[in-house]
């Protein structure tokens, strides 16, 4: 019934145009068009967060937006984390606390951590937990994944963006 | 999903017209944090969205200090709960968005969403009718004004006609020795459903001896959010007691009509009406004596019925 839509974004710093039903989700959109399957299917709900990504800086709930409703619009998916200087600090820290037991939810705790630490770089413990609500892990019982977090806070405060070409790169 | 076409339009005039055209298998989307849940599990089916979000309208925040607080239809709330005149000025609002799902919740979720979905539960209802808010309609002959407060007319049913839209919300300048408050209870912290929920407005005299006008209104406690006038008139002329408190928490009681499901039973939501009831008045009277800070937002420090602030 429907035409397919052409849809042109930013997705983890990179242009991509592509074609999708406008009844698709941005997740359907991320992982079955684009490729891009580390942001997760969970329950398709809104209610567990293992597709969480940043629609212009915002954690969204991938399936909880259309996917020709990012036109014109930057999307940052876990894919988008680390760069060629390796892990991003959040999955360093996340890798050193054994913050990942089936790994599931990781994608989102990842991008839910990023979105809390982008707003706010010494989160409290509580923050952290009541931050993380609507992400659930149903096997670490959360308290490695809270400790990721303010592990990730501390070493995102210290890290300096290392030189190349003699320039500051400017860190994700 | 089952297929359906999608529409940006970027006027009111222009998404009027469509909603017009398609007649009842149209919907408009703002957050779309209850449509695409709705639509995904086939309670609704439609032939077209109208995503409203493009309309400069509808994703407005304007606050003026005489001639108050107007938000947009499809603003989120978690730029609601940032945006500095709204935190200072109508801390209750704050309450009640902040506590709306999760922040990826909060980053698409709207107050104007959560009024049009209608649930009996809607966090941000009773918060909107406490301090007096309206709401503007858009229909093909123009708009009105709706009162929060008869917005809702069943579970999931508004005044909305098949061709009107929720514009925005519209809020009065907080008067001096007002203030407001917005409380649930939900077993969890957090990313839950009101078991109930009471939003309580207050006006005091200058002195701060006598309350001068007061409302009360209830979630999830009857089939839509419920301005319980006669618990708010019972505050009229009395000075700010636990007595007062108790007698419109009974009042507001008697006003509830509650179902038990499996959230909560009759009987426990009658209760929590009472408990709620007083301890939002005493929230409202601190804030309108200065004494009770705005949350900090974005679903920070839980504000729940049962945990802080007693």
């Amino acid at each position: 019934m429907a035409n397919k839509t052409r849809v042109c974004a930013r997705v983890n710093g990179e242009q991509v145009e592509f074609l999708c039903e406008p009844y698709q989700s941005l997740l359907e959109c991320l992982r079955d068009i684009l490729g891009l399957t580390g942001t997760k299917d969970g329950c398709n709900d809104g209610n567990c967060g293992a597709c969480s990504v940043l629609l212009d800086g915002q954690l969204v709930n991938s399936c909880l937006v259309l996917g020709v409703e990012i036109e014109g619009r930057e999307v940052t998916t876990v894919e988008g984390l680390a760069d060629w200087r390796g892990l991003h600090p959040i999955q360093l820290a996340v890798v050193e606390e054994d913050a990942v037991q089936c790994g599931y939810c990781t994608p989102g705790i990842l991008i839910a951590a990023k979105a809390l630490l982008d707003r706010e770089p010494n989160p409290s413990e509580r923050r952290i937990r009541t931050w993380m609500a609507g992400n659930l892990c149903r096997c670490t019982g959360y308290d490695k994944i809270v400790r990721a977090i303010m592990r990730a806070a501390r070493s995102c405060a210290q890290y300096d963006p290392p030189l190349y070409n003699g320039r500051n790169k400017a860190r994700r | 999903m089952r297929p359906f076409e999608y529409q940006a339009p970027t006027s009111i005039g222009e998404a009027v017209a469509l909603l017009a055209d398609t007649g009842e298998r149209a919907r408009p989307l703002a957050g779309g944090t209850d449509l695409l849940v709705q639509l995904r599990r086939g309670l609704l089916e439609v032939d077209l969205v109208v995503d409203v979000k493009k309309i400069p309208e509808l994703n407005r925040i304007s606050f003026h200090p005489v001639e108050g607080l107007t938000v947009g239809a499809a603003v989120a709330c978690a730029v609601l709960c940032e945006h500095p005149d709204v935190r200072a000025a109508y801390p209750a609002l704050i309450d009640a968005a902040s506590i709306i799902g999760g922040p990826a919740i909060q980053g698409r979720a709207t107050i104007g969403g959560n009024l049009c979905n209608a649930a009996p539960s809607g966090d941000a209802i009773p918060a909107m009718i406490v301090v007096g808010a309206t709401c503007t309609v858009a229909g093909p002959g123009g708009t009105r004004a709706v009162p929060v407060e008869t917005f809702c007319t069943a579970p999931g049913r508004t005044v909305l006609g098949e061709d009107e839209m929720l514009v925005s919300i519209r809020f009065p300048a907080p008067m001096p020795n007002s203030g407001a408050r917005y409380l649930r209870f939900i077993p969890r912290g957090e990313m839950d459903i009101a078991v109930a929920g009471a939003g309580a407005w207050v006006l005091l005299s200058d002195d701060h001896a006598q309350i001068t006008d007061a409302r009360i209104a209830l979630a999830a406690v009857a089939p839509t959010p419920l301005l319980a006038d006669a618990a708010g008139a019972s505050l009229i002329g009395k000075a700010p007691t636990e007595d007062a408190f108790a007698e419109a928490a009974k009042l507001a009681r008697e006003a509830a009509r509650p179902i038990g499901d499996v959230r909560g039973t009759e009987a426990q939501r009658r209760h929590l009406v009472g408990v709620l009831v007083k301890r939002a008045l005493r929230g409202a009277v601190r804030r309108a004596t200065g004494d009770l800070a705005t949350p900090s937002g974005r679903s920070t420090e839980p504000v729940q019925g049962g945990r802080n602030h007693g």
